[in-house]
């Protein structure tokens, strides 16, 4: 076990390797796709060529026909779910959306659209017979573009969707649809004064490209339809009692008869909470009367599951000439796909949030087009504005003269500060992320050369609480088994282990850390907010707590004394006259106390202090293609505690790539059709190694009071910096100000172009 | 009647035609739901806005202090509380 | 569908004999008829290396070529990389430098690795890489990836002498 790096504790802050990790480095964990069940079928998905027509018919007795077919299921067979919405964990769902999106009811909304699924006896009989279904469809016009699709004549999508608020009035019974599901607004001082008070006042319009998550697994599930009526579903999912809970709904059966077994999961972001395989895996299991799996390509990840949204914004920002940020006012409309559900409330709620902004106004509409309906996406909305705000924070520091890091450091939000959304923040570590880029050799070191700028950015995201449970059992052997139900996406299990560890007083390796399923664990709300590592870290740390409550009773049985006399602390239990029994020596003497200790927590904590990252990156562009090279990058973020610093760094890491990949190439790319012409990776082009340097990190650690070991998540921030950082990069490059998402080359070089 | 120590709701803008325009108002309550309840006593219309049966309206979260609220209606506010009304938070 | 052909082959050291069909690629048998389940799929259109192997020693996308066209070879997969109950270098310097988080694009990582230090045992941070980049990773941002496989190098060099 490596020195701990935390003189406050034994076991946090150190890195050792994880449970998992045997299991990973030599193929045998079992991730979704793996999954191999006797007699099991497998299922293919008919989806529409189309991105907005009317169903007219479907006919499936061809494909029925077919030698090796055994079932076929199309949205008749999925109960009908009326108007009902439903909290799923980490958002609400409107119950009839949510199933028409599994399975095309009257209309596809999207190309890609799931509307019909075949299991057979291998997946090359069940691609044939899904050729052999016919779809009647009556082709309607496709909306692509978001403003497009709140101009009062667009084609409607939805005619149950009309707008709705955080204490909106219900829409009239006779109120015409809409594609703009909902408007939020947010204002705090007076913005008119506030921007009367500025010397200098920049104001812009931006657009952003739908992105995806780009996990490498693609979605997947196994299914088997029991006779006694229990579902068994084995899936990789960043939730599994959100998964059980959608599955339930869907198919209008009890929770308790549904059991889903996570599988490891290959990637996620947020793109696997949302539920598309397992109900139709489900019936085709009934219909068949074997398990079925389902595994969805690559071109169907990108245009049929949940990508973040593209965006139209116009930010608008005040400052004084000495530096001081006195009004901002943003209107953000961000396209929700084909159903509502886009992260418009938080990113409302992002848009100025690294600032003490005295006056603001910010309005937001999630808006319908003929897109897949958009999922989370690590920090959900953040980054979006993040780059209009960062980017205009840059171009006021160039007009009144001032260091982009010092203009940040004097505006920057702080513990007490009223956000514009209404509540006051409590300790925050924005300032310190600043200061630690201000400090950094990076930023000290200056940069030379021709077509080379540095840029820096800051970003801020909430951080959940949310439900999780842990029980832990105390082995004969001094070790302690640790049961949670959080799927672990990035090494979490590790994370949580070793909060329980340094509870009890014992090492990182004598926990042994399993994620359960539905039917063994307890709840535990998704993997997903930054989240995991503090509430189900608090969960274990609970269940750590009940075991040594435990173990002060048996010690008291033991040497005979009041429980009052002893307590628990340094990795054992101590009584009086210095008595003292290490944890794994009464480990050895359960069996003769009473029997097995197990300890048993639970969490429901609030949001977490939010946590702020601030980047700094330099750049060299290619002036006549338009290409940017990232030369160097560093990553100061905020993490409360950082329990193992190696996954952290990751977190940062990875953050700041997709990042990266986000600000530079990637983009859902569609035609006047409504198709997306790169559904592939080589077309859709995530950063490959070749694409990025090292990414250097700074832990900042303000530790967040509402864990008890400081832990803020981390998983989030680190994706929001890198598109502003580097549009600003550009700016100190090229002089080019980059308003647009993707800034890829044919954009760039045409900006570039148009200065000359 | 006793305006110190009432937690302070901040009215969502869309709601305040219901309370005249006015942005932050002082309603007597121990938790969220006796809150609503007053609410809704000087301003008829509040609760349909904000709840849906006896939960909070699904995508609906609420603040008190500096932090979500993590049992709704349950919650138990406090003297001088702020309250805030807010679009529910999930996460990637 | 008829026309079934049996194939021959070996693989980590075993000889290997399989009925496949002819659309079937190295992929799905490996992981379908063989259970060698430890070669993942990502895209199935070579863009992702997750399903990465060492055919008659070149690392090659299995998603891409036919069983049928591995009659014969020799193949290593990620499955053949540990010696007996040992890891070697590349997969120890994985674990302990935490060049993982989902762990989906591992194997493909580590075996073309494997080919790398094969053909270049002293590899600079550019070649590293250059020779990775068909390998995608959507969740480390490719730094710890990077540093194990020269931990990896050093580790063998050390090794060797
Ligand atoms: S699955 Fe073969 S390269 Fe992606
Ligand atoms: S570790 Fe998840 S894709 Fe590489």
């Amino acid at each position: 076990m490596a020195t701990a790096e935390n003189p406050k504790y034994k076991v946090i802050g150190t890195r050792p390797v994880r449970h998992d990790g045997a299991d990973k480095v030599t193929g045998r964990a079992k991730y979704g796709a793996d999954i191999k069940l006797s007699g099991m079928l497998y299922a293919a998905t008919l989806r529409s060529p189309h991105a907005h027509a009317k169903i007219k018919s479907i006919d499936t007795s061809k494909a029925e026909a077919l030698p090796g077919v055994r079932a076929i299921v199309t949205s008749a067979d999925l109960p009908a779910q009326g108007d009902r919405i439903v909290e799923l964990g980490e958002g609400a769902a409107n119950m009839r959306h949510l199933t028409a999106n599994v399975l095309a009811r009257e209309k596809v909304l999207y190309k890609g659209h799931a509307i019909a699924a075949v299991a057979a006896d291998n997946i090359h009989i069940a691609e044939e017979a899904i050729k052999l279904i016919e779809v009647v469809y009556e082709l309607l016009p496709p909306v692509m573009d978001v403003r497009k699709a709140m101009a009062a004549d667009a084609p409607i999508l939805n005619d149950d969707i009309r707008t709705a608020s955080v204490g909106s009035a219900p829409a009239a019974k006779d109120s015409k649809p809409t594609n703009i599901a909902k408007h939020f607004l947010f204002e705090k001082g007076d913005i008119a004064a506030g921007f009367a008070k500025a010397d200098v006042i920049v104001e812009r319009e931006f657009d952003t490209a739908m992105v995806h998550q780009g996990y490498i697994e693609p979605h997947n599930a196994t299914a088997l339809w029991n006779t006694d009526g229990k579902i068994t579903v084995w899936m990789s999912t960043q939730g599994s009692f959100s998964a059980r809970q959608q599955t339930a709904e869907l198919l209008k059966v009890p929770i308790s008869s549904v059991k889903v077994i996570p599988t490891e999961i290959g990637g996620g972001f947020g793109g696997k909470i949302s539920v598309y395989f397992p109900p139709v895996a489900a019936l085709l299991s009934k219909k068949s009367g074997r398990p079925v799996k389902l595994v969805m390509s690559r071109a169907s990840v990108f245009e049929a599951t949940g990508p973040t949204p593209g965006s139209h914004m116009k930010v608008k920002l005040g400052a004084t000439k000495d530096g001081q940020l006195v009004a901002g006012e943003a209107w953000i409309a961000f396209e929700a796909g084909a159903y509502t559900g886009s992260p418009i409330g938080p990113a409302c709620m992002c848009v100025f949030a690294c600032y003490d902004l005295p006056n603001g106004r910010v309005e937001g509409f999630d808006v319908c087009v003929n897109k897949p309906r958009t999922n989370a996406y690590r920090a959900p909305g953040s980054t979006h504005v993040a780059f209009a705000t960062e980017t205009l924070v840059d171009e006021i520091c160039e007009k009144i003269g001032m260091d982009a890091a010092d203009f940040r450091i004097k505006n920057a939000a702080k513990e007490g500060v009223r956000r514009v959304d209404g509540p006051v923040y409590a300790r925050i570590g924005m300032v310190e992320t600043v200061e630690a880029i201000k400090n950094s050799d990076h930023y000290k070191t200056p940069l030379e050369g021709k077509y080379r700028g540095r840029g820096i950015a800051s970003g801020f995201w909430f951080n959940c609480g949310l439900k999780s449970s842990a029980s832990a059992t105390v082995n004969p052997d001094g070790t302690v088994s640790l049961l949670e139900g959080s799927t672990d996406i990035g090494g979490s299990r590790v994370g949580i282990a070793m909060q329980l560890a340094e509870t009890l007083g014992i090492t990182a390796e004598e926990v042994i850390p399993t994620v359960g399923d539905t039917d063994s664990a307890g709840y535990c709300d998704v993997t997903g907010g930054s989240r995991v590592t503090f509430a189900t870290g608090i969960a274990a740390i609970e269940a750590a707590k009940d075991i040594q409550r435990q173990l002060v009773e048996r010690a008291a049985m033991i040497w005979e004394v009041d429980v009052a006399q002893i307590s628990y602390r340094d990795g054992g239990v101590h009584g009086p006259d210095g008595k003292f029994l290490s944890f794994k020596e009464m480990a050895g003497k359960l069996h003769a106390t009473g029997g097995a200790v197990i300890g048993r927590g639970t969490s429901s904590a609030a949001t977490q202090g939010g946590a702020f990252g601030t980047h700094c990156v330099d750049v060299e562009v290619d002036p006549e293609l338009g290409k940017v090279q990232i030369l160097r990058y560093t990553a100061a973020q905020d993490c409360g505690t950082a329990i193992h610093p190696s996954y952290v760094e990751g977190q940062i890491q990875g953050g700041a790539v997709q990042g990266i990949g986000w600000a530079l190439n990637e983009e859902y790319w569609y035609d006047e059709r409504g198709e997306m012409r790169n559904a592939t990776y080589l077309d859709y082009r995530i950063p490959t190694c070749y694409d990025v340097p090292m990414i250097d990190t700074i832990i900042v650690e303000v530790p967040d009071p509402q864990h008890p070991y400081g832990v803020r998540g981390v998983g989030e921030v680190p994706i929001c910096p890198p598109p502003a950082a580097i549009a600003n990069a550009i700016y100190a490059a090229v002089g080019v100000r980059m308003h647009d998402l993707p800034m890829s080359p044919p954009r760039l070089s045409a900006e570039i172009l148009k200065k000359k | 009647m006793a305006t110190i120590n009432m937690p302070r709701v901040f009215i969502p803008p869309p709601m305040r035609p219901l309370t005249a325009g006015e942005e932050v108002v002082e309603v007597a309550g121990a938790n969220i739901a006796q809150v609503i309840e007053n609410l809704e006593q000087r301003f008829p219309g509040m609760k349909e806005r904000l709840c849906q049966d006896d939960a909070l309206r699904p995508g609906l979260s609420v603040a008190v202090g500096d932090s979500v609220a993590t049992l709704g209606m349950l919650q138990r506010t406090g003297p001088d509380v702020e309250i805030h009304f807010l679009p529910a938070i999930g996460g990637g | 569908m008829s026309g079934k052909r049996v194939v021959t082959l070996t693989v980590n050291g075993d000889r290997v004999e399989f009925l496949c069909e002819a659309r079937q690629t190295l992929l799905e048998v490996l992981r379908n008829n063989l259970d060698l389940t430890g070669t993942k799929e990502g895209c199935s259109n070579g863009n992702c290396g997750a399903c990465t192997v060492i055919m008659d020693g070149r690392p090659v996308v299995s998603c891409l070529v036919l069983a049928v066209e591995a009659e014969g070879s020799e193949l290593r997969t990620i499955e053949g990389v540990a010696r007996g109950s040992h890891l070697d270098e590349v997969q120890s310097a994985f674990l302990e430098g935490a060049a993982l988080q989902c762990g989906i694009c591992t194997p493909g990582f580590i075996v073309q690795t494997e080919a790398l230090l094969e053909e270049n045992p002293n590899p600079t941070e550019d070649d590293i890489r250059f020779y990775l980049a068909g390998n995608l990773c959507r969740c480390t941002g490719y730094d710890k990836i990077v540093r194990a496989v020269q931990a990896a190098a050093e580790a063998r060099q050390v090794a060797a002498n």
